[in-house]
């Protein structure tokens, strides 16, 4: 069988039938082409596929496409307006948020979420929020920074 | 990793809900999909069907009424962790929501998922049988509840029957001079609980006169404790690790990570810090 869903992502209507099993990672990257949300570890624990549903950071290897129906979907391709980088993308960048990048969509997601719960977290509260979000360069520091950088910006 | 092959259903109502369960043999519930999802990906569950849940509003929210507060299952772990009127009647509960994975786990999973997956390292089984808190269940033949002690048969089984639906869970309001904590050693990978006690204490006038404490992780179901020796003291350091010491568990879970002797003995160390905790906020 196929479930029919219509959703909207990164701000576009989307309509499309999809395998009950399919899940949103594989829906995004496959049948929309928006590779940003990576697989990585495939069992929730990672975040590097972490997306926005509805304003919310969630693991989109652990939800079913079917399960976003009706949903407003940001993924990291949908930050950036009119060419400017989004200022998290933007303090990434400028602090040497990433090394290999992998990891990178997804922390600017679960970073966002966070910001948009609390506009000027504390460096811990910055850690507590990306706890979800594995880096295996290690290279938290900077990604802390990176979010404070983003923080003042939004402000 | 792609789950086996389904079909899938979504309700619009909790009666639907329980029409589709009674004409789909084997049929799964699915509300945030946090432990279901997982466990089809791995192929340890193929339903032929899955229910989706996860829209109905009937079952969503918390409230306070009459010294009882009231969460219906599919009120997520973040919503929980950031309920005001938890916050003000049912810390404790919070508390251990707030602990659950991560941001996003939380942003999906949900109350009723978690309890009835009934994962021995989840957070919420052990702080409900602490509370004594009674689970709901609705089925075509109308409601029925039961304790949180009787609900966590085994591991991962729970007395929820094949064609009910878990529909809230309602839990005593902490009364005044009554303090509670969930204190948690977190696996450092999973984020699941290695062990997870939660406590209570009530004083009067510098004296205990209730305790109990409840510890997960240890055994497949959460292990109450016998603290009964501290009613009367006054909850000194020494009365209160003495009574955590009681802690045991005749054949408890063991892995790679934690034995089952490890298990029990970091049981008896957070129970003593849950209640130490508990006591600092009665």
């Amino acid at each position: 069988m196929t479930v029919s869903i219509q959703l909207e992502v990164n701000g576009k209507p989307v309509q499309a039938e999809v395998e009950p099993r399919r899940l949103l990672v594989h829906f995004l990257r496959e049948d929309l082409g928006l590779t940003g949300a990576n697989i990585g570890c495939e069992t929730s624990l990672c975040g590097a596929c972490t997306v926005l549903v509805d304003g919310n950071a969630v693991k989109s290897c652990t939800m079913l496409a079917a399960q976003a129906d009706g949903s407003a979907v940001t993924t990291i391709e949908g930050l950036a307006q009119n060419g400017e980088l989004h200022p998290l993308q933007e303090g990434f960048w400028e602090k040497h948020g990433l090394q290999c990048g992998y990891c990178t969509p997804g922390m600017i997601l679960s970073a966002n979420y966070l910001l948009a719960q609390n506009p000027s977290p504390s460096d811990e509260e910055i850690r507590e929020g990306l706890k979800g979000n594995i880096c295996r360069c290690t290279g938290y520091h900077n990604i802390v920074e990176a979010v404070k950088y983003a923080a003042e910006r939004m402000s | 990793m792609y789950p086996a092959q389904f079909d899938y259903r979504r309700a619009g109502s909790v009666d639907e809900a329980l029409g589709l369960l009674q004409e789909h043999e084997d049929a799964k519930l699915m509300a945030g999909g946090h432990s279901l999802i997982p466990m089809m990906k791995l192929r340890l569950a193929q339903p032929p069907v899955v229910i989706d849940i996860g829209r109905l509003d009937e079952l969503k929210g918390i409230s306070e009424a009459g010294g009882s507060v009231r969460v219906g299952s599919l009120t997520t772990h973040a919503e929980i962790a950031a309920s005001d009127v938890l916050a003000a009647h049912c810390p404790v509960l919070a508390e251990a929501a707030g602990h659950i994975g991560d941001a996003q786990v939380r942003n999906r999973g949900t109350i009723g998922g978690n309890i009835a997956h009934a994962d021995p390292g989840s957070d919420i089984p052990p702080v409900l049988v602490l509370l004594g808190a009674s689970v709901h269940l609705q089925s075509p033949s109308g409601t029925r509840s039961g304790a949180a002690g009787d609900f966590f048969q085994d591991l991962l089984m729970t007395d929820v029957g094949e064609d009910e639906i878990l529909t809230h869970v309602d839990a005593p309001a902490l009364g005044a001079g009554t303090g509670a904590a969930y204190l948690k050693f977190e696996h450092p990978a999973s984020g699941y609980a290695v062990v997870g006690a939660a406590a209570s204490v009530t004083v009067h006038h510098g004296r205990c006169t209730a305790a109990g404490l409840v510890v997960g992780g240890v055994d497949a179901t959460p292990t109450a404790v016998d603290v009964s020796s501290l009613i009367g003291t006054d909850l000194s350091d020494d009365a209160i690790a003495a009574a955590a010491s009681g802690l045991s568990a005749e054949d408890p879970i063991g892995d790679i990570f934690a034995s089952g002797d490890y298990r029990v003995h970091v049981g008896k160390v957070y129970g003593k810090r849950a209640l130490a905790a508990a006591r600092d906020r009665a």
